[in-house]
């Protein structure tokens, strides 16, 4: 399935948090199940896909657009779905108390926001270029620039939490999260592609990132070790 | 199938999540006299806190999130799961487990203590090692429900393929 397995050791934080009993298989309807939870409980406001607007002055940093389209496997796009996105400032610094990465915080830019899918399963945020950042999981590693998503598909089956990155960065190679994708298909899916349809002129960079959900027809059957 | 696409790929939640998916009363999706007040602590191979945790729990149309606080402990009300017409199971709730660490997120289930005859015959119950049932299964300690979940090692809570 192209999914990274939950213990990676190269990934540190892997070793003592990944099962180490086998994984049960579950009905195949579970997968199947239509009838979703209602996630209406989770505050969208239009405001909220812009993370440039979020306070009184502009952030800093090299403003862009990620869009894309949110599909199913059996390639249906994927409507009203919930799209959650967060990420550091263009300084690589969370917002978040838990980092403490020495770079400054920008006060114009939270780095959270939220969206629903339109009709065409298509989504779109204005963000700001998150930098890269070091973290303590080996000697000099460093995170490429990402943004967090989180996604609600149809299906509690559905339910993807994942971290896009961006193009030509040489962090990329280097990186145990993103390489603990063992196909370089499922690897490559995780990186935007640079969009000039969607940049605006004199305004902001474009980069489409579609983002496939598993669908109806896409039940684990293999190795469930 | 023509047109089947390969999934995009999970990657983890990482630890700085606290700001962003956190939301007013995220915890609480209950009503009435026969909502569930469930209590339970993440805990990683060694017995260790997991303070950097998102808990998701599901029910029919009720949804619920929680992040894990500094003592790994994480809480939700939820209305009485109820079996649902033309499925066999036991009422349950579908629990996700996010966290830094995990590179992708993990499916359980809470089953409820007094259900023993439904908890009998329900067939994932049933298709887990009976030794390691009972992780599945909440305790009831005075008001609440309390229903911990073991990342590894010993009494590691049972987890599904997904």
């Amino acid at each position: 399935m192209g999914e990274p397995p939950y213990l990676y050791p190269d990934y540190r934080a892997t070793v003592l948090r990944a099962p180490s009993q086998r994984l049960v298989r579950l009905p195949e309807e579970w997968f199947e199940t239509s009838a979703g939870p209602v996630f209406g409980r989770i505050p969208i406001s239009p405001s909220d896909s812009d993370l440039t607007r979020q306070h009184a002055g502009d952030p800093l940093g090299e403003r862009i657009i990620v869009g894309g389209q949110v599909l199913d496997s059996d390639g249906r796009p994927v409507s009203g779905a919930i799209v959650e996105v967060w990420q550091a400032n263009a300084a690589g610094r969370y917002i978040d108390p838990a980092d403490e990465h020495p770079a400054p915080i920008d006060p114009n830019f939270t780095g959270a926001g939220r969206c629903l899918t339109d009709e065409q399963g298509r989504y779109r945020f204005v963000t700001i270029k998150p930098g890269a950042y070091p973290w303590a999981n080996h000697l000099n590693a460093w995170r490429p620039a990402h943004i967090h998503f989180s996604v609600f598909g149809p299906t509690i089956g559905s339910r993807l939490v994942t971290q896009m990155y961006f193009p030509g960065d040489p962090l990329l190679a280097m990186d145990p999260i993103l390489q603990s994708v063992p196909d370089q298909r499922g690897r490559e899916m995780l990186v935007a592609k640079f969009d000039l349809d969607s940049t605006v002129p004199i305004w902001a960079l474009g980069y489409r990132w579609d983002i496939v959900v598993r669908g109806r027809n896409s039940v684990p059957r293999g190795d469930l070790g | 199938m023509s047109g089947e696409r390969q999934p995009t790929p999970s990657q983890t939640v990482g630890p700085f999540f606290g700001f962003a998916l956190p939301f007013e009363h995220d915890y609480d999706a209950g009503e009435g006299e026969q909502a569930l007040r469930i209590e339970g602590r993440l805990t990683d191979g060694q017995g260790q806190s997991v303070p950097d945790g998102l808990i998701e729990v599901w029910s029919g149309d009720q949804f619920a999130r929680c992040r894990t606080d500094e003592e790994g402990a994480f809480r939700f009300v939820i209305s009485r799961p109820q079996r649902r017409p033309g499925d066999g199971d036991a009422p349950h709730l579908d629990v996700a487990v996010f966290a830094r660490g995990l590179l992708r997120h993990l499916v359980t289930r809470m089953y409820l203590p007094d259900e023993s005859a439904s908890n009998a015959q329900d067939r994932v119950l049933r298709s887990v090692d009976e030794n390691r049932r009972s992780s599945l299964i909440a305790e009831r300690d005075g008001q609440i429900l309390r229903f911990d979940i073991r990342l590894q090692g010993e009494k590691e809570t049972v987890f599904f393929a997904i």
